[in-house]
């Protein structure tokens, strides 16, 4: 709880404590844990002197700012049209099938998430998926088997 | 007629020394440069097509001591990747085409709203961000940027929601007007223009506003920057000359065997094979941030179709009526009638339904679903049905 405190309060020290520092410093929280806590955004709204419903009324209309528990790795693969052309379901089956999740589902030792997203630019490499910030693409399901097990080892 | 009518054009990856260009630029009186972005016929690369001359042209008629430039970064458009490519190749261009727009409108600060989903490049832009702030500061320029981070939402690509984001709110559109040019980021006039926007700007003060003028046609001049995908064995980014009809654009890049070209992705319009020939791409046509996808035989419209509208029905901000009641039962609807559990005539129900988004929504995602919705359902109705 005091790392959270402290970690908030640097945020705010280095964003700012305005309106606009807000997103800055839920994405800076982000990026320390993949979601965000009912008591970090409490925390946010102290610092910020704004109310705690505005925290969480923000947080919770941008996809990317998760406030359900999420693993140390999230996993977004794409489902837009163009990926599913280039055989995006077989890849998201092997996922599945290799962490023994679903969309949605995050592994029982919190390691990773599983989700689906929309477009992330990477059409003409089709399929493609994020883990965490970073992008994979042209992915077949031996390639997203290997790209898995190295984060296993992680 | 083999494809000699589809011309390549250099212009916003072509490598330039950026200093001798604002060196040249910065000079200038503002009123020059807004003229030669004006007599170039530059519209809005984003995907509305304003043109980019007279967004600043009223940002610089606004007395007020605070404005702002805008880099709208957040390339969200389903099949649209060029503004990633861009920023990741040829930064220093859009930096630059900022400061140009700094002098012409009068703006201190600038933006540059980046989509979530591209934080890999924050490491470089914010490394080419240091070279650029010691660049203006040399040249006496009183101009500074800063980055921000999208969070994975759509619509904060529609300018006045990606401004609610910058100031730390919901990414939820405004009413307009008032327009940004007169209140737009925190309030003040602001200028807000995409990343090729602002490159071309840059070759525009290059080479003349002649020079681009010259390319393209009376309605959309210039070249653009598109990102192909889809059924087509050459998938990637090319920056082709303007006004090129579906057919050309097949011929080089479709597999022999395209049945629909979806131009503008999923706020676009879909192009079926009887229309190719008569189709423009541009604004005379049909207009395209960039997003160009090929379908061929194989595919069934009908996914094409319920993949837009659950993408819409999942960015749709909830904000007003038409738009979040508008888009889910449209989804509801085609499923419906791919059930049998409506009869056919319920597909002209929904397009009169998609007619009403267009004029009660209150921004231009709710405004756009009708465009594939009404494309792909007149053209390809047995898919939708059976």
């Amino acid at each position: 709880m005091l790392e959270q405190v402290n970690l908030v309060k640097e945020l705010a020290d280095k964003h700012g404590r305005r309106r606009d520092s807000l997103i800055p410093i839920l994405q800076g929280l982000m990026e320390e844990k993949n979601y965000l806590t009912d008591e970090a955004m409490v925390l946010v709204a102290k610092e910020l002197d704004i109310s705690a419903a505005d925290v969480y009324g923000t947080a919770s209309f941008y996809t990317f700012m998760d406030t359900d528990v999420r693993g140390k790795y999230v996993i977004r693969i794409c489902k837009t049209i163009s990926c599913s052309m280039k055989g995006k379901i077989e890849v998201l089956h092997t996922i599945e099938e290799t962490l023994k999740i679903k969309v949605g589902e995050t592994t029982s030792d919190k390691k990773f998430s599983l989700l689906e997203t929309n477009c992330i630019g990477w059409c003409h490499k089709a399929p493609a998926m994020l883990i965490n910030d970073t992008p994979y693409t042209e992915l077949t399901p031996q390639k997203v088997t290997e790209i898995l097990q190295e984060y296993m080892k992680m | 007629m083999k494809s000699s009518a589809l011309k390549r054009v250099d212009l916003i990856f072509e490598s330039v020394n950026v200093r001798e260009i604002l060196d040249k630029t910065l000079k200038r009186k503002p009123e020059e440069i807004i003229q030669d972005v004006l007599d170039s016929g530059l519209r809005g690369r984003g995907g509305a097509g304003f043109p980019t001359g007279m967004k600043w042209k009223y940002t610089a008629a606004e007395k007020n001591a605070v404005k702002y430039i805008v880099c709208n970064a957040d390339e969200g458009e389903p099949g649209t990747f060029k503004d990633r490519q861009i920023l990741d190749e040829v930064p220093r261009k859009v930096f630059g085409g900022m400061a140009i727009a700094s002098k012409a409108i009068g703006a201190k600060i600038g933006y540059v709203y980046l989509r979530g989903e591209y934080k890999f490049l924050v490491p470089k832009l914010q490394e080419e961000m240091e070279i650029f702030h010691a660049m203006m500061k040399e040249m006496k320029h009183d101009f500074r940027l800063e980055l921000r981070l999208g969070s994975g939402a759509y619509i904060c690509g529609e300018e006045s929601a990606l401004f609610e984001s910058i100031e730390g709110k919901r990414g939820e559109p405004r009413n307009k007007p008032p327009y940004p040019t007169t209140s737009g980021l925190f309030g003040k006039p602001t200028s807000i223009n995409n990343v090729e926007t602002l490159v071309y700007t840059v070759m525009i003060c290059k080479y003349g506003a002649d020079y681009f003028h010259k390319l393209g046609t009376t309605d959309s001049r210039g070249s653009k920057v598109f990102s192909v995908s889809g059924d087509t064995p050459k998938a990637g980014i090319y920056e082709l000359e303007l006004g090129m009809t579906v057919e050309r654009f097949v011929e080089e890049f479709g597999d022999g065997d395209t049945k629909a070209v979806q131009v503008g992705g999923a706020s676009g319009f879909c192009v079926p094979r009887k229309k190719f020939r008569d189709t423009i791409i541009g604004f005379e046509g049909v207009p395209t941030g960039g997003s160009m996808k090929l379908f061929n035989s194989s595919r069934s419209m009908y996914n094409v179709l319920h993949n837009y509208l659950d993408f819409f029905t999942e960015e749709s901000c909830g904000q007003c009526t038409p738009c979040r009641v508008g888009c889910q039962q449209l989804l509801l609807g085609v499923e419906a009638v791919k059930r049998g559990e409506r009869n056919s005539r319920y597909l002209d129900e929904l397009v009169k339904l998609a007619g009403t988004m267009k004029i009660a929504s209150k921004c231009g995602l709710g405004q756009s679903v009708g465009n594939a919705f009404k494309s792909i359902v007149e053209n390809f109705k047995e898919e939708i049905i059976y």
